[in-house]
């Protein structure tokens, strides 16, 4: 790979990122900062109870509130045929409840006011009587035969959704019954939500007058999202237009398509306004996209000298009272078979069955390419396990089954392609940062003393960057994405792309892409994503798929432009193409470096200089369709202390080693990764959406939905090793989930650790200082 | 709807006024009624701290309080940090340091490091993190909001001693 000056900014130069100028200011322009003229404000009415019938709404005194323009209800949709709508998961949603209510917090009715206090003084005057049902929060009975039957639309008359499975079901079982030494463990990943400071909203804005709707919207993925308002809404496609403006981060929370975009934009369409619908946190937290909320079981035999013989996985999904999941059609458990994780296991089976219950529709992908994180976790956590079960540190556990990095291209026995890796290099550089040796001897003293100290490691694979068309689409739409790039007469450019950023810093990355293909400065490279009018169509950002997917598109769309680049400057230097050779930034003669031309001279050429019989101007487009996903991987390394008399958890240390293939901003790379631990650490111990027996949430509010602040977050201490991927244009994998995905099982695996001498084998998540201690106080440890 | 009461205040060094409803927060007034949308609202229970603004030298969480409460008082918001077209240090630090990635939080986060330096011009790691406590931010873990807000730190000891150096 070429290397670009430092004023030019190619793959690998630690530039400062291009939008924070107009952040620090307060000038960004999130979807709350919209105002248009004459904009009216939305208010949902929801639901107090899990599972109720409705019996009847009464609007009037709502109605009669001065200010007040509309209330829609379920009814009223229903006379447009909108009361449900598709998930993207194949199920559909209610948009507002008609007949009944199948969680709290569930969408009832819709206000409309002239102000968003109005709105939500009108909102409390929505009457609605309920009749209380019996209410299912355990998924594991769902699917008793005499449980009420919570989906009563569907023909299917129980509470089963899918089931999936793939692998060798009869030969694991062989080899799991044969093998002389067994692991097992039930991890429960609880229900947790992204949460993104931002919380989810939109503008509606219908212009009777065109008959055009412009919705402003926290998008992750505004083009599908314009398809399926044409798809459900009717509209002519050409005659909408999503925007999603600067995004408060994602993290997966704002993929599928909540009912008050859906209200919002029946109630301009139906005035002739633009109306606002901005979410409260506990709206937020109790009715949008979780993650997770998956019960899972792990299997693993080996051989006594540790080699690892199979897994097998068996786990019961718990997707509330919708499959609002975002998943691939072909994968109703994304990306969970990834869960042989990096050891070269001869036969694996897994299977997952989803189940509906009283409680808000999901299971979206939280900063996780579907369900690689519940995957991650789970091999992570039951080697651990099987480490305790064959008395051998769990290092050398890993290192004796990892995929050896001469055996990639490597085909997982789940049937996936990895397409490169060295897992011993990066364990190695992790143990050499972190002292493990050392560590594990400070151990053992500390033991005789009586105080706990666990180290947790987590060598974790990933799997991003979908993908491939033959297997991957979302509500039918191919999983590709785009590029267009033009490059104006001055040698400046604009790149427009079908992902969209919520804080990865794709005004910056896409532009270094530019710089690194064609010289040009990254300075000189505008990036703009978002306006489905002008960016080219794509499936947006989640799943780490951008650098994989759109900036692979990028580089080709880039090449692409090199290529008619190399034609007018062989027309300028009355040279043969053949004779030309490129560095950054210019096309020269052959041994005569001197006798060049620079890609701005060129752009400049292609405007007012083409030569005859090549089209003028100098631009192109490219939708990237991958051969394969991209497979970043790492090891982690967690160091706690743990205070026996309150169960409280310190971490001491995190080494965080990745590998995401080469790097295009190592600035960017190491702040997604400090954010990706954090999230992990949140999750491993403080992150819960849970309910009551009654299907109460109990982690509605940032006071009961813990988040980590400055001070419990520790220093991450970070490295990487470099192994790229071969079939990405630029070698590069992704990064944004890989610490949120490979860190929950290293902070849990350090707690089991520092337990594990008392005979403690798992603690489920969030392992709070309550739980901790009363491990503790049951196994007669005082403070 | 109870009487609307004049407000005002004097927000960024200019005198501001509107006609609000006593139920108010402070937050809607600054972005609706004033239209400076660089404050942020992230949540219902003064939780995150996107809304901090700083209100006669201390920070306050704008949600949490009504603008009647705020009559006749000063305000600095995001808006206000720049000096003679110059970013404020702390702004100038997030951009160097990638204290910020969506940038949400970012507005909150700057005004709580303000008053921070203000109290105390040379915090310790551990300082700037319990300062910042009041803020949630969901992408960096911290770690280089901390080193932003010591890259302020320094830069504003460094400006002040040159400046005293320059009067001796």
């Amino acid at each position: 790979m070429f290397k670009t000056t430092a004023e030019v900014g190619g793959m690998g130069h630690s530039i400062k990122r291009k939008e924070d100028l107009r952040f620090i200011q307060g000038k960004g322009n999130y979807v709350d900062d919209v105002n248009l003229p004459g904009m009216v404000y939305g208010q949902l009415v929801r639901s107090p109870y899990a599972h109720a019938r409705l019996k009847r709404i009464n609007t009037e005194h709502a109605k009669a509130l001065a200010g007040v323009l509309a209330v829609i209800t379920g009814e009223d949709l229903a006379k447009a045929g909108l009361a449900w709508m598709p998930t993207l998961s194949g199920d559909k949603q209610m948009v507002l409840a008609t007949g009944k209510v199948l969680f709290q917090s569930q969408e009832v009715a819709f206000v409309v006011a002239e102000d968003r206090y109005t709105a939500a003084d009108a909102a409390e005057l929505v009457e609605v009587e309920y009749e209380e049902l019996p209410v299912l929060v355990d998924p594991k009975k769902s699917l008793d035969p005499n449980a009420p039957i919570l989906r009563d639309d569907r023909e299917q008359k129980d509470n089963h959704i899918f089931h999936w499975e793939v692998g060798d079901r009869k030969g694991t079982e062989k080899a799991i019954q044969e093998a002389p030494v067994k692991a097992k463990v039930d991890a429960f990943f609880q229900r947790c939500h992204p949460a993104p400071l931002e919380t989810c909203g939109c503008v509606a804005d219908m212009n009777q007058a065109t008959g055009r709707l412009t919705v402003y919207m926290t998008s992750q993925a505004p083009h599908a999202h314009r398809t399926l308002f044409a798809l459900v809404g009717g509209i002519p496609e050409n005659n909408i237009r999503v925007v999603s403006p600067d995004i408060g981060g994602g993290f997966g929370n704002k993929v599928p398509i909540y009912p008050g975009y859906v209200c919002a934009v029946v109630a301009s369409l139906t005035l002739g306004v633009p109306v606002k619908w901005i979410e409260t946190r506990s709206e937020n937290l109790m009715s949008t996209g979780f993650a997770r909320d998956y019960h899972m079981t792990a299997e693993i035999s080996a051989e006594k000298s540790g080699k690892m013989t199979a897994l097998r996985v068996k786990t019961l999904a718990d997707h509330g009272a919708f499959n609002a999941a975002a998943q691939p059609t072909k994968f109703p458990a994304g990306l969970f078979s990834i869960c042989t994780g990096s050891y070269d296991l001869p036969k694996a089976f897994c299977e997952v069955d989803g189940v509906y219950t009283n409680k808000a529709p999901g299971g979206i992908a939280y900063r996780c390419s579907f369900r690689v994180t519940e995957a991650a976790y789970l091999i992570e956590r039951v080697v651990d396990v099987l480490a305790n079960e064959l008395k051998m540190d769990p290092v050398e556990l890993r290192r004796k089954n990892f995929i050896p990095s001469t055996a990639f291209p490597y085909k997982s026995p789940l049937g996936w392609t990895y397409d490169s890796g060295d897992y011993d290099a990066a364990m190695k550089k992790a143990l050499d940062k972190v002292g493990y040796r050392e560590l594990r001897k400070e151990q053992e003293e500390k033991r005789k003393k009586g105080e706990l100290m666990g180290i947790g490691v987590s060598s974790f694979t990933e799997i991003v960057g979908a993908g491939p068309s033959h297997l991957f689409d979302i509500a039918g739409i191919k999983m590709f994405d785009s590029c267009e790039l033009r490059i104006h007469p001055t040698g400046k450019a604009i790149c427009r792309m079908g992902t969209k950023s919520q804080g990865q810093g794709h005004e910056t990355t896409y532009a270094q892409i530019v710089a690194q293909e064609l010289g040009i400065p990254a300075a000189d490279v505008t990036v703009e994503e978002g306006d489905t009018d002008t960016a080219p169509y794509g499936l947006g950002t989640y799943a780490s798929r951008s650098t994989p997917v759109s900036g692979a598109a990028t580089a080709v769309a880039a090449r692409k432009i090199r290529d008619k680049a190399k034609k007018i400057a062989a027309h300028l230097l009355e040279a043969s193409e053949e004779d030309l050779e490129w560095e950054p930034g210019k096309f020269f003669v052959k041994g005569a470096p001197g006798k060049a031309k620079t890609i701005q001279e060129i752009a400049f050429a292609a405007y007012t200089n083409h030569p005859q019989g090549l089209e003028a101007g100098l631009e192109a487009v490219d939708y990237y369709d991958p051969p394969n996903l991209t497979f970043p991987f790492g090891t982690y390394i967690c160091i706690v202390d743990i205070d026996k008399g309150t169960g409280e958890i310190k971490v001491r240390r995190f080494v965080a080693v990745d590998d995401c293939g080469n790097i295009i901003n190592p600035m960017i790379v190491e702040g997604q990764i400090h954010g990706g631990l954090t999230e992990g650490l949140g999750i491993a111990f403080m992150q819960q959406i849970d309910y009551d027996e009654n299907g109460n949430v109990q982690g509605g509010t940032f006071m009961d939905y813990l988040l980590p602040t400055a001070v419990e977050t520790p220093n991450w201490e970070t490295d990487k090793t470099t192994t790229p991927s071969p079939h990405h244009p630029l070698g590069a994998k992704g990064i944004g989930e890989s610490p949120n995905v490979g860190s929950p099982a290293a902070f849990v695996n350090a707690v089991v650790d520092a337990l594990s001498h008392l005979g403690v084998r798992h603690i489920d998540m969030p392992i709070t200082p309550w739980k901790v201690w009363n491990i503790l106080k049951e196994k007669g440890v005082t403070g | 709807m109870a009487k609307k009461e004049l407000v005002k205040i004097k927000v960024n060094g200019r005198e501001r006024e509107a006609t609000v409803e006593p139920r108010m927060l402070l937050v809607h007034f600054i972005r609706e009624a004033l239209g400076l949308t660089g404050t942020h609202v992230g949540c219902d229970t003064s939780n995150c701290g996107a809304c901090t603004v700083v209100l006669n030298g201390k920070t306050v969480k704008s949600c949490t309080i009504f603008a009647v409460q705020a009559d006749g008082a000063e305000i600095l918001t995001v808006e206000g940090l720049m000096s003679n077209g110059q970013l404020h240090p702390l702004q100038e630090g997030f951009k160097e340091q990638h204290g910020l990635q969506c940038g949400f939080c970012t507005p909150g986060m700057l005004m709580s490091s303000y008053a921070l330096l203000q109290m105390n011009p040379n915090p310790s790691e551990e300082e700037v993190r319990w300062g910042i406590s009041g803020n949630l931010c969901r992408c960096t873990g911290y770690q280089n909001i901390v080193r932003a807000v010591q890259f302020a730190a320094k830069k504003m000891l460094d400006n002040k001693a040159a400046a005293q150096g320059g009067r001796e």
